[in-house]
């Protein structure tokens, strides 16, 4: 009998932790499949019926949506691609070196508001020229994903064995043939957790595309947060945008539950 | 993998490595020169030159000029700047405090056993991997006092209609509540960490002991899971002094000035008043507010270490 009571108990317990979760996301999709009479109405309509698909048309017809995606697609590829470039090899240099100074100075990137940085990069930009371009917004994006790469690529590297690289040391491989033969196809899965988290946690950054784009340079958030000061009163499209914006990232999450969850159990990476 | 902001990699080297340490500097220092000129260029140029224009009058458009310590004279004669302080100091306990104590309570949870385990902490952490701006615009459209999802379900319980963001006097508690929603997770993650590196055998001789469940909690979970949780404390409160992007596009500061917070100030002065100097100024101070609450949590883990 207890053992019941217990069990309902646990089971209750669990749905209570998920349900914020899903009922936020749910209630987007409402939203979204809904008329702007059923959104409107009171009480509110719950499940959409029958569900329609004008707000997603909608959002596609009066906006520069694709332009919005090309642009964040374009933004978090290259500043993840850019990241994983220069950060695996620091991360394996920092790993091997036991550079805690450098380790420290990642903290630091990690401590500071997103904003500090745009205040000097945006008057560095304007006198450059390149506002206007989505350049800028690439090159503060990697204030996100290189602490993130480097981050994760050092405790990955530090739980490899030495012994191989050794072993090819000894048999005269060079210190980069050790790390681009040995040491990088260990770190396959490694890799794998620091592209997920840098491109989502690059995907879902605001700040630095508000600030630095202009009318075509905009990202998707920027977008999305733009049609919420000039359109509050229709739900349906808002709620259309949003879900079409986080989306990507929804479905990457539940891909990849185990590599993220392993990133980030890992320790408060977080960009921003 | 070390706990991220919490575990420095590299432990302390020992004398006699000394000599290879040198040696391992020259030979792997090469790997680190590309990221060091990003960080460098990123990083460190946008701190020194934020430190430069703090001691400046300096408008965008208008020209600068050198005022030295006047833009921190200022910031400390502003009323505005100060309830800036106040309101994120009032912000930051409520959104540490309660995501802590839930994210603890959830992690033990999440360390038991049990069918569709994955899936459902896969949606437990699903809040914190969406994207903010999209999220905030859900919240918002469910604070609506008239046709609000919330004040519906509020109505249901016979409580009252609340004026959520739009009264000065719920507007914090209410962006509380959505980053308690939003980071809750990471709490959970950090801590579940900890959980599962705890080992078994002390928890088998307590049973052998006659330890019943509060008591092998108290004396071996607690203690062993302690340094986690400070971790996430730490980084819960970094985080929490530097929200931004939710409560900007909820409340952008207001009503009036009631949800302001140092973040919200800085952005106003820097981007929509085109202050620089005076935002700079306000980098700084905001900065060394951040580094020494997290010195302090740092200094108050490591005593608990001492003591563990």
């Amino acid at each position: 009998m207890m053992r019941i009571l217990e069990k309902i108990g646990f089971a209750i317990a669990v749905l209570i932790l998920v349900s914020p979760g899903a009922l936020v996301f749910l209630w987007m999709l409402s939203l979204a499949l809904k008329t702007e009479l059923d959104n409107t109405a009171w009480p509110p309509v719950f499940i959409p019926d029958p569900p329609v698909w004008d707000n997603f048309l909608s959002v596609f017809a009066r906006n520069d949506f694709l332009l919005y995606t090309w642009n964040s697609v374009v933004t978090s590829f290259s500043a993840t691609g850019l990241a994983l470039l220069i950060g695996v090899p620091a991360g394996y240099g920092i790993a091997k070196m036991r550079a805690t100074r450098a380790a420290m100075l990642i903290l630091i990137a990690r401590i500071t508001p997103g904003l500090s940085y745009l205040i000097p990069l945006f008057l560095l930009f304007q006198w450059l020229g390149l506002t206007g371009t989505l350049t800028p917004i690439i090159i503060t994006h990697l204030v996100i994903t290189v602490p993130i790469v480097v981050w994760v690529m050092i405790g990955f590297f530090e739980g490899l064995p030495a012994e191989l690289e050794e072993a090819a040391l000894v048999d005269g491989a060079t210190i980069w043939q050790a790390f681009r033969h040995v040491a990088f196809p260990l770190a396959r899965p490694g890799i794998t957790v620091a592209t997920i988290l840098s491109f989502i946690f690059s995907w879902n950054n605001f700040i630095f595309a508000m600030v630095l784009a202009g009318r075509e340079t905009r990202t998707l958030p920027v977008a999305v947060n733009n049609m919420l000061t000039f359109e509050q009163i229709s739900w349906g499209p808002l709620a259309a945008a949003a879900l079409l914006v986080t989306l990507p990232v929804l479905l990457l999450t539940l891909a990849a539950q185990k590599q993220i969850i392993a990133g980030l159990t890992a320790g408060g990476v977080k960009g921003g | 993998m070390p706990g991220g902001a919490t575990a420095l990699p590299g432990g302390a080297a020992t004398a006699a490595a000394a000599p290879r340490r040198r040696n391992y500097a020259r030979r792997y220092g090469w790997f680190i020169v590309p990221a060091g000129i990003v960080v460098l260029a990123v990083i460190l140029f946008p701190w020194a030159f934020t430190l430069f224009m703090s001691a400046h009058e300096w408008k965008i458009g208008g020209g600068h000029h050198f005022v030295g310590l006047d833009n921190y004279r200022k910031l400390f004669t502003d009323e505005r700047f100060l309830s800036s302080i106040a309101r994120t100091l009032y912000f930051t306990a409520l959104a540490v405090i309660l995501p802590m104590v839930f994210g603890v309570a959830a992690a033990l949870v999440f360390a038991r056993n049990f069918p569709l385990r994955g899936l459902a902490r896969t949606i437990f952490i699903l809040p914190m991997m969406a994207t903010p701006v999209a999220v905030a615009l859900v919240w918002t459209m469910m604070f609506h006092p008239q046709l609000g999802v919330l004040n519906w379900i509020l109505t249901q319980f016979g409580i009252p209609p609340s004026m959520w963001i739009y009264d000065a006097a719920t507007v914090i508690p209410t962006l509380v509540m959505v980053e308690v929603w939003h980071w809750t997770p990471l709490v959970m993650l950090i801590v579940l960490g900890g959980l599962a590196s705890l080992p078994i055998d002390p928890y088998e001789a307590a049973k052998i002991d006659g330890a019943n469940a509060w008591q092998s909690f108290r004396h071996i979970t607690w203690p062993l899971l302690l340094p986690f949780i400070v971790v996430a404390l730490i980084i819960r409160t970094i985080d929490a002094l530097k929200a931004f992007d939710t409560i900007y596009v909820i409340t952008q500061g207001g009503p009036g000035t009631s949800s302001e917070t140092i973040n919200i100030f800085l952005y106003l002065q820097g981007f929509a008043y085109y202050n620089m100097g005076y935002a700079s100024a306000v980098v700084v101070v905001f900065f060394l507010l951040i580094v020494s609450l997290a010195a302090l949590l740092l200094w108050t883990r490591n005593r608990v270490k001492d003591a563990a």
